[in-house]
Formats: C-alpha cells, structure tokens, sequence
C-alpha cells in the first residue's frame, strides 16, 4: 500500500454535501492529478466535522490545516500553494476574533476547545466507507476482545459500570435495560437501531451514522452477543439517503471480512442485520410504533407492558437503542466501563452529542461532558447569539422538549437538572433564540408539528393537540383570552397525563415551560393585543415616523396593496386596516422611517 | 474476491497494522520531514528531494513519520533544503541532493544521529 505524505480530508456530510463539497472533492482529485501529486497525497471524503455553517470544510494533514467554505475556484490554490509549496492559504482559514485573525489548526478553534468526542470521535476524521480506516482507529477491537474473553455477563457489567443512559432523550440506564432483554425468555431475540431521528433541527444521528456507520454496526453486535439476540434491525428514515447509503456499504465491507454474518471471528456467535427504512413519521420514534412499522404494519404505539424487552418484535424479546448510544458502546468496551464513568457528573456519565441550531453564530453539531453548562455550549462552543443580539431562550429537547431562559443558562446540564426545569435532555437538539423570537409563536411551532404528527391512536393526544393548537392560533391572533390560558393550561395537563405514548405526554411541554418562564408574552398578546416580539403578524402595526420620513414616496411605490396614501408635499400614512403586514414598506425605507409595533 | 477473512484478534490486529497509513499522516508522526518547496527550492531540485524522500520511505515502509513542504524562509543559497524534526530537535541540510536522501532517512530518521557533514543548521 503506497504511503501519503498529505490527506486531504473533505467532509462529505449532507450539510457540506448541499454546500458542494462532491463538486469540492471531484476539484481536487483532478488538481492533485494535474499536478502530478497523485502519488503522494490522498484524498479522503469524510462524514461530518460539525461545523456545518463554515462548509464545505476541508482539512489538509499532516499539518492539521482547517480551511473553511472552501469553493471549487479555491482548491488550485490550496494544491498549488499549501500541498505543493507549503504555504498554507490563510485567507479560507477559519478567522477568530481580532486577535487571532487566522486560525490555521483545528484543536484551536473555540469551537472544538471545549469539545470531547467519544460518538463523534471518528466523524470527519476517517473515510467511513473504508472499514480498513475503521479498524485503524481500533475498530472492531471491542468485538474482538468480547468474542474471546469475555462473557454476554461481564459485556453487560462493563455497560452497567460505564453508568450510559439512553441517548434518544429517555435517559434509561442502558446497562439494566440490556440486562432485561438477556434475562428474557426466548430462542430469538432482536437488537434495534433507533435512527429515526424527527426532531426539527436535530441531526445528531444523521451525522454518527454518514460519518461512522461502523461504530453503530459493532455496537449492536457487543449488544446482540451480551442479550442472546442474532439478528439486528436498524430503522432509519427515508429522508436520510446518504446514511442508508453509507450504512449498506459497511454492512457489506464488514461481511466481506467475516465481522458480520455467520460464526463472526470463530467464536459461534453469529448476527444478521438489516436497514429497514422508515417513511418518516415521528412517531415512528416510539418505541412500540417502530416495530410495528417493521413488522409491516402501521406505526402507532401500544401499551406497555409488555414492554419490549419481554414482548418485542413479532412477540420476541427485543433491545432498542438510539443511534448514539450504540455509537458509545464500542468505546465503553474497548477502554472500559470505569473510563466511561470518569466523564460527567454523578447520575449522567460521559458525553452528549448536541445540534445546535437557531439564532446562533456557529450551527452545527458538538459533543460535550454531561454537567457542562448551557452558556459554556451557547456561548463558548456555540459563539453566541447571531448579529450580536440578545439571548432569550433556549428550545431544548426538540418538540419534546422545553424552553429555558436567560436564568437557567448556568444549569450544569443532565438528565436530571432538565427534568426539574420542564425541558428534557432529548436527543440534542439545542434551538437558540434571540429578542425577536415570539415565545408564544415557538409553542405554537412546536405543536403544529406535534399535532400534525400525532398518530391518532388515542383521545388526549389527538384531540387535545388539536384544541391546544386552536387555543394558540386564538392568541397569536389576538383574539384571546384570560380565561383561554387557563384552559390551554388545564388541556397540555391532560395530554401530558393521559396520553399513550411519549408522543402526547411530552408534546404540552414546550406550552407549558413558554406558560411557566415568559407569561407575560402570553398576557401582552391577550390583554394588549401586542406581541412584545414583534414576530406575529396579526398583532403588529406599520407607521411612519413623520419626524424621520423623507416623503420620498418608495414605501407607497412598493405597498403591494396600495394602502400608503399620499404625495411628495403633504407626506405618507399607512393605512392600517388595509394593511396587510407584508413588512414591505418598512423594508424598503431607505431612512429607517417606519415603525412596526 | 478473495478477500481476507478475519478470524480471530490476530487477525484483526493485523489488518490493523497494515491500515496504519491509512490514518497515520491524519495523527501526524513521530518524526517530521519537511522539504522547502518555495520558489527558490523548486529552482534548484526541491521536488525530486521530495519525491526521493516519498520514494525512500516507501521501500523502507517507514509510516510513521510526517513529510510537510514549506515555503522559502530566506536561505536561498543553500536549497533545496531539508529539515528533520526528531526528538524536539530540529536540524536543516542544505543543498541536498537525491542521493543524499537515504542516507538522512537511514541515519538521521532512523537511527537518530545527525548526518553532520550536511547539517548547516539547527534549533531546539
């Protein structure tokens, strides 16, 4: 095998991938070329880095340089000038704050400073449709050591002793729950992958299955040999092509050198895995749901128990774990549990994979020790709030979840400190927003999508979602009332309290925790028909500020509905019962004229 | 395809072992080599130094040492140069030629002992 002197890593992630990181990597195969480099330097498409937003990111080792948005007209420049000459180019170098205008290395970019990647530590670094760059990094050396020396017994107490909880937002320890399943009466049992990742603006799991469809595919396997199970299914969303892809191509890699399938390492344990793919729907999540849609039927939750463990797929004792936790587990097993445990605080041990998106200057995906805080993530990793403005709030946990304020910013983050607070911790995402969001408009955000995703299974979710929603439009119109907040309260209780399914006992949440920490948002759209935010439309008004206008007639020129009457002597007013609220005129104000309140 | 089963930990320790350039330039290594590849350098044979030096790891399977270019730092008159990074030393030979090349790798990366009569130059 020849030897490299350079790698050009290009992410190949979705989120890289639509900002033309194919058209990127296809660039410099043919520059390298060109410049008779072939021999010497590779190039390697990658899975995530996690700084989506300053993509397509390409890293050049063995230097280690980190270039940012990096264009097809820039990659003859970086072989030309830094893989031929040298000379690194600084200009698509990530550029920090003034003092450090240029910052050529990754591992001193803020936000990688405070990160620490167990799930992740593969994503970005290794081809992941190469399994032989895989086991480089020490893949499938877990398997190995389990296969021969340790029993499915000591497999479970090596998690158990690690303290991981369940990644998918649940929280359950995975160690007990691991030790259901292998306790469980049954000839057949199953492993699941959870990769039915639904909430708007996580994307945790997509990135650990593009960037290391390995780690998920050992990590069932520790799991499947420490249950007794032979036979794996990983439930992925159709909407991530790019992850059943890569997924395919190492379920395929790993059988053709005998770690997957029959008699794996000639220990007698043998393990069968499939991709089913799902059609989207969230509440496919649940677990219950998810077999269901597996088994082809359709996906709508049942009681439990019987709980999985006992009752799974096709009635036979069945594990589930989301994405990220499998990718903990070959880690957890390879340098054991008590290392695991040394990360995080006392109830939630090692690391969180989190999205951060929203009003934030840096999106992307970071992963960070339990008990970190939430103003270290925001502002440290994440950079702080866009265009400088001021915080508000903080939607944690997705759909599911809550939003905390200003307040809780120094909340050291756990399962258990966002349980007190009405969030949860989620599967990760991490929605940031600033002044001008409207927290009542967020609510409402967030329940439309759970309303519309309700599978309609039982009463309290599918009615009372409906009616919270209704109660919500009510407000953000301007049509409320004191006593709707009472009964929007009273309603989220009952969904939260009755509901079937994880789907319809967390989706009040985001209304209750808006209810809880910004009231009087809710009061000021009800009593004074404003919205403090100036987010919804309803309830704002368009005025001229006669003192600032110029009368230079460019508002009433582009009012679309005529409504801004007036001449060049006398001066313009909105008039604001035929105004639509379309924000025109206020943006095309070349003096800053007009107000909207 | 005749592809390689992996049978037992050996076997994956194996295949381990000749992955390691996959990933190696990626963890840098433990020895740096870095070619000047400035103008000046490429003028008086810095590309073949480089090539040589790809060329003499390959046959010695050496895969853990780093190769970098780098632009001219001001001592023209003694390119191509070439510069070993070893144990927190660092030492630059001048006016190194192709056949020269086995011989720093042999003694200087290898075995760690400085080829002298090049050295023209070093830093701690």
């Amino acid at each position: 095998m020849p030897i490299y002197r350079s790698h050009v890593l290009i992410c190949g992630g979705t989120g890289c991938a639509s900002s033309g990181s194919r058209e990127v990597t296809e660039s410099f195969r043919n520059a390298i070329r060109d410049r008779g480099l072939s021999e010497e330097v590779l190039v390697v498409p990658t899975g995530c880095h996690g700084m989506c937003e300053m993509g397509p990111i390409v890293v050049v080792y063995p230097e280690g340089t980190f270039y940012c948005r990096v264009q097809k007209s820039d990659v003859a420049e970086i072989v030309e000038e830094h893989i031929y000459k040298g000379r690194p180019v600084q200009r698509l170098m990530y550029s920090g704050s003034e003092d450090m205008p240029f910052i050529p290395h990754y591992k001193e970019i803020p936000f990688y400073g405070k990160q620490h990647r167990i799930a992740l530590a593969n994503c970005g670094y290794i081809n992941p449709d190469n399994i032989e760059e895989y086991v480089a990094r020490g893949g499938y050396e877990a398997l190995g050591k389990a296969l021969a020396g340790m029993t499915p017994a000591q497999v479970i107490d090596e998690v158990k002793t690690s303290g991981l909880r369940g990644r998918g937002g649940g929280g359950f320890p995975t160690g007990l729950k691991w030790s259901f399943c292998a306790s469980a009466k049954g000839d057949k049992k199953y492993v699941i992958c959870n990769a039915d990742e639904g909430d708007p603006g996580a994307f945790m799991d997509r990135s650990i299955l593009e960037g290391d469809p390995h780690s998920i595919i050992e990590g069932m396997m520790l799991g499947a040999y420490a249950m007794g199970a032979d036979e794996g299914y990983i439930y992925c969303r159709a909407e991530y092509p790019l992850a059943i892809q890569r997924l395919k191509t190492a379920m395929a890699q790993a059988e053709a050198y005998g770690l997957l399938g029959e008699n794996i390492m000639d220990s007698g344990f043998s393990f069968t895995l499939h991709v089913k793919e799902g059609a989207g729907a969230f509440v496919c999540g649940e677990e219950t749901a998810l077999m269901a849609s597996i088994e082809g039927r359709r996906g709508m939750p049942r009681p439990r128990p019987p709980f999985p463990a006992n009752s799974g797929l096709w009635g036979c004792p069945t594990n589930i774990n989301n994405v990220e936790t499998w990718a903990n587990v070959p880690p957890i097993l390879r340098n054991g549990g008590a290392w695991y445990a040394s990360m995080g605080t006392e109830k939630s041990k090692g690391t969180k994979v989190f999205a951060l998106t929203g009003k934030i200057k840096h999106t992307g995906l970071v992963e960070v020790p339990m008990g970190i805080t939430l103003r270290e993530i925001i502002f440290d990793i994440g950079g702080g709030i866009l265009d400088d403005k001021k915080f508000k709030a903080v939607q944690i946990g997705g759909p599911s979840g809550g939003c905390l304020t200003e307040e809780h910013l120094d909340t050291p983050v756990s399962y258990e400190s966002l349980t007190a607070l009405g969030a949860i911790m989620g599967s990760g995402g991490l929605v940031v927003m600033d002044e001008t969001t409207c927290m009542v408009d967020v609510a409402k955000f967030f329940l439309e999508f759970t309303q519309k995703e309700s599978c309609g299974k039982c009463v309290p979710c599918r009615e009372g979602t409906k009616h919270m929603l209704l109660l919500l439009e009510k407000i953000t119109e301007g049509k409320g009332t004191m006593e709707d907040l009472d009964t929007l309260e009273g309603l989220a209780h009952m969904v939260k309290d009755m509901s079937l399914c994880g789907l319809g006992q967390t989706a009040p949440n985001p209304v209750l925790t808006t209810l809880r920490y910004f009231r009087d948002e809710y009061v000021a759209h009800i009593r004074d028909h404003k919205c403090p935010a100036g987010a919804c439309a309803a309830l704002l008004e368009y005025r001229i500020i006669q003192e600032a206008c110029k009368k230079c007639g460019i508002c009433a020129r582009n009012c679309p509905v005529k409504c801004i009457p007036g001449d060049r002597n006398s001066g313009y007013h909105i008039e604001t019962d035929r105004c639509i609220r379309c924000g025109t005129c206020f943006e095309k104000c070349p003096f800053g004229a007009i107000e909207k309140k | 395809m005749t592809q390689m089963k992996i049978r037992n930990l050996d076997d994956l320790r194996k295949l381990r072992e000749s992955s390691r350039d996959l990933s190696s330039a990626r963890s840098g290594g433990e020895t740096v080599i870095i070619v000047g590849m400035g103008t000046c350098g490429i003028a008086a044979g810095a590309r073949d130094i480089l090539s040589e030096v790809m060329a003499e790891l390959a046959r010695r399977s050496i895969d853990n040492v780093a190769v970098q270019t780098t632009g001219c730092i001001g001592m023209c008159q003694d390119e191509p140069l070439l510069d070993v990074i070893r144990g927190g030393q660092r030492v630059t030979y001048g006016r190194v030629k192709p056949e020269d090349v086995p011989t720093i790798i042999a003694e200087h990366v290898v075995n760690g002992r400085v080829v002298e009569k090049m050295a023209i130059g070093r830093a701690d």
